[in-house]
C-alpha cells in the first residue's frame, strides 16, 4: 500500500457494470463459502497500546466464557449443521487453537475444511508490529497449521482485523493467495502488492453473524432471512461470491441454530449455489482471467 | 513505533486453557446426562431480584440497569423498584399458572427491605440464589479481596437470616467475577455459581465449585433491552431454542433469565405466561430450579 497516502492504492477502480462474466463450475451463478472463525481468546493477554482486549478488568467473565462456548459446545453444533447441508468450511483460525484445543481443529480437518490464518490469538493485535514481527506471525501461522493439519495456508484474515501498512505485501511475499480483509467488492479482485499474486475474496462482513446480531441487532430469524436475501440477489446477478462469516458462540446458540439451518437448507436446495471453499473460488476465478 | 518483543511471546500456549480455573472439555465428549423421567431439556427460569440504591457507588463498576441521570434519578430508581412491587408478583402468578418453580437470584437487602416479598417467594416453593447485597455490590478485579469476601458473606448471611436457609447458589451482578471469586465462593460454602456462560451443562471448577451456566444471550436483558426486540420475538426465540435442545436428545438446559422490571411489564408479561405454559406442557421439558438441576447432575457424575 501507499503508506500515509489518502488512497492506500490497494486496487484499481473497476466498475461492476460491463465486467467480463464469471461462471462458476457446473454453471453455478453464486459461489457460497462459509467461514467459521475458530478462535482462541486469551483470558489475560498483554496490553496493546492501540486496542484493549476486554471491556472489563481481567477476567472478563462474560466476554471470555461467551467465546469459550464455541470450543466447548457450539462449534460442534454449527459444524454438524453445515455438514448436513453440504457446506464445507474455510476456517479463519487463531492458530494457537492448534495447541489449546487441537480436538476442534481435528474435527474441522476431518470434515475436509480448509484453513487460513486469523493470527496467533484473537487477543494479539498487529497494529504497530515491525515488519520482522509481522513476518514472525505469518511464519508461525504457516508452520503451525502445516504441523496440525498438513495444509499450507493460502489466505489471511488479520487477527481481530488489525493490520499494518505491510500486511498485504508480506502475506503475498510468503505466497499467500487471498486476503479476507478488503470489502470493496462482491467478486474476487486483484490486489496490488509489491510481489506475489494476491486477490481479495469477498468476506461479506455485513452478513457476518457478529454484525447481524450485535451491530444490526437482528433476531435469529431476521438474520436467517438476511442470508437468504443476500444469496438471492447475488445468485440473480451471477459470477458473484457470498461468504457467510460465522462464530460458533453466536450462530451456534440454541435460539439461533434452527433458523440458520433453514437458511442453509434454502441455499443448498436452490440449485444456483456452488457450495465451496475459499481456495477453490480463487482457483476458479484465476482460470477465467 | 514497534511493539515490545514480549508481545510476541506466548507463555501459556499449551493444551487446554491459558488459565487454571477449570478443565478443558467439549460437551459431546462427556458422559450423557439425563434429567428426571428421562426428559432431555431442563427449563430453568432464573429471576434477578434487584434493588438499585439511588446513590450508585461505581466500586468497582456500575451495574447494568443502574441510575443514569444526575442525582436524584427518580426515573430509574422507581422504574427498577417497580419490578419489586408489581412485576415480581406477575411473575409469581405466571409460575403458578404454569405449575413450575423458579430460582430467584436475590439481592440480600431485598430480604430486609421487603420481607413480605421474600416470604411469598419462599412459601411458593421457589429457590433463593444469592445475588450480592444490592446493585452497588459489583465484583471485579480491583475490588480488595477483603471487601469481596465481606460482600459475599453479608449477602449469604442476610438471606439465611431472612429465609432460614443458606443459599447454595450465587449469581454475580453482570456475571462479573474477580480472579478470587471462585475460591471465595467455595470457601463461603456456596455450591454453585451461575456466572460463566461457556457451557450448556454444569461443570466443576478445579476447586470443586460448580458452574451452572446462565446463558446471557437468552436473557430478557440481552434480547429486549440490549437488542431491542419484542416480547413476542423473545418468546419465539425461546421456543426455537427449546426445540433445538430437545432435538439433541441428551440432557441440556434452557436457561430463561428474566428481570421483573423488564419482562413483567403489562405489555410483555402475556408473552412470557404463554411461553411458560407451553414449555411446561412439552413432553421433553423438566421445569426445574437451579438447585434441582445441580442435584440431578451431581448424582450422575
Amino acid at each position: 500500500m501507499h503508506e500515509g497516502a489518502p488512497d492506500p492504492g490497494l486496487y484499481d477502480f473497476s466498475p461492476y457494470r460491463d465486467r467480463k462474466s464469471i461462471v462458476w463450475p457446473g454453471g453455478k451463478s453464486c459461489a457460497v463459502w462459509v467461514a467459521p472463525n475458530l478462535e482462541y481468546y486469551e483470558v489475560d493477554p498483554p496490553a496493546h497500546p492501540k486496542r484493549k482486549a476486554w471491556a472489563r478488568p481481567h477476567p472478563d467473565v462474560v466476554g471470555y466464557s461467551h467465546r469459550d462456548h464455541s470450543n466447548r459446545v457450539s462449534h460442534w453444533r454449527m459444524a454438524d449443521v453445515m455438514s448436513k447441508h453440504g457446506f464445507p468450511g474455510s476456517v479463519s483460525l487463531s492458530v494457537a487453537l492448534c495447541q489449546h484445543h487441537p480436538e476442534v481443529v481435528a474435527d474441522a480437518k476431518a470434515r475436509g475444511w480448509e484453513f487460513f490464518s486469523h493470527g496467533i490469538y484473537n487477543t494479539r493485535y498487529a497494529y504497530d508490529m515491525s515488519e520482522e514481527q509481522e513476518r514472525a506471525i505469518i511464519e508461525d501461522s504457516i508452520a503451525t497449521v502445516r504441523e496440525a493439519t498438513g495444509q499450507t495456508i493460502r489466505g489471511w484474515l488479520a487477527p481481530a482485523l488489525t493490520h499494518t501498512p505491510h500486511t498485504l505485501d508480506l502475506i503475498a511475499a510468503y505466497g499467500l493467495e487471498y486476503t479476507c480483509d478488503l470489502y470493496h467488492d462482491d467478486q474476487v479482485q486483484p490486489v496490488k502488492t509489491a510481489t506475489g499474486k494476491l486477490v481479495s475474496i469477498p468476506y461479506s462482513l455485513e452478513v457476518n453473524d457478529h454484525y447481524g446480531f450485535f451491530i444490526y441487532n437482528m433476531s435469529p430469524r431476521e438474520y436467517a432471512d438476511t442470508l437468504v436475501r443476500q444469496y438471492e440477489r447475488l445468485a440473480d446477478e451471477g459470477g458473484t461470491v457470498m461468504c457467510i462469516p460465522l462464530h460458533a458462540y453466536l450462530i451456534g446458540q440454541p435460539h439461533r441454530i434452527g433458523p440458520f439451518e433453514e437458511a442453509l437448507r434454502y441455499i443448498a436446495a436452490d440449485g444456483r449455489a456452488w457450495l465451496t471453499k475459499a481456495g477453490d473460488i480463487v482457483d476458479a476465478w484465476r482460470a477465467q482471467q | 513505533m514497534t511493539l515490545d518483543p514480549t508481545y510476541l511471546e506466548y507463555p501459556k500456549r499449551r493444551h487446554g486453557y491459558d488459565h487454571d480455573l477449570y478443565e478443558w472439555s467439549a460437551i459431546h465428549a462427556r458422559k450423557p446426562v439425563f434429567w428426571r423421567n428421562n426428559k432431555s431439556v431442563a427449563v430453568w427460569v432464573c429471576v434477578s431480584l434487584e434493588w438499585f440504591p439511588i446513590t450508585p457507588t461505581d466500586t468497582p463498576f456500575r451495574a447494568p440497569g443502574h441510575m443514569q441521570t444526575a442525582y436524584p434519578d427518580y426515573r430509574h430508581y422507581t422504574a427498577r423498584d417497580y419490578g419489586n412491587r408489581v412485576g415480581v408478583y406477575r411473575l409469581l402468578d405466571a409460575f403458578a399458572k404454569a405449575g413450575m418453580k423458579a430460582s430467584f437470584a436475590t439481592n440480600s437487602v431485598i430480604a430486609e427491605r421487603y420481607p413480605t416479598l421474600v416470604a411469598d417467594i419462599v412459601s411458593a416453593g421457589h429457590e433463593i440464589i444469592a445475588h450480592s447485597t444490592d446493585m452497588n455490590g459489583t465484583i471485579a478485579t480491583g475490588l480488595p479481596v477483603d471487601a469481596e469476601r465481606a460482600l459475599i458473606a453479608k449477602s449469604l448471611d442476610m438471606l439465611e437470616r431472612a429465609t432460614g436457609t443458606r443459599p447454595k447458589g450465587w449469581l454475580s451482578i453482570a456475571r462479573s467475577q474477580s480472579w478470587d471469586t471462585p475460591d471465595l465462593l467455595k470457601k463461603a460454602g456456596v455450591r454453585y455459581c451461575c456466572d460463566w456462560v461457556n457451557d450448556e451443562l454444569p461443570y466443576r471448577f478445579k476447586n470443586g465449585l460448580i458452574n451452572l451456566p446462565l446463558n446471557h444471550e437468552l436473557s430478557d436483558r440481552q434480547i429486549i433491552t440490549v437488542q431491542q426486540q419484542s416480547a413476542d420475538s423473545y418468546a419465539q426465540q425461546m421456543r426455537d431454542a427449546f426445540e433445538w435442545l430437545a432435538s439433541e436428545a441428551t440432557g441440556r438446559i434452557l436457561p430463561l433469565h428474566v428481570t421483573p422490571y423488564i419482562m413483567a411489564l403489562p405489555y410483555r408479561i402475556g408473552a412470557l405466561e404463554e411461553l411458560l405454559i407451553e414449555l411446561a406442557a412439552q413432553s421433553q421439558a423438566w421445569m426445574a430450579t437451579g438447585g434441582e438441576i445441580i442435584d440431578a447432575w451431581e448424582a450422575q457424575q
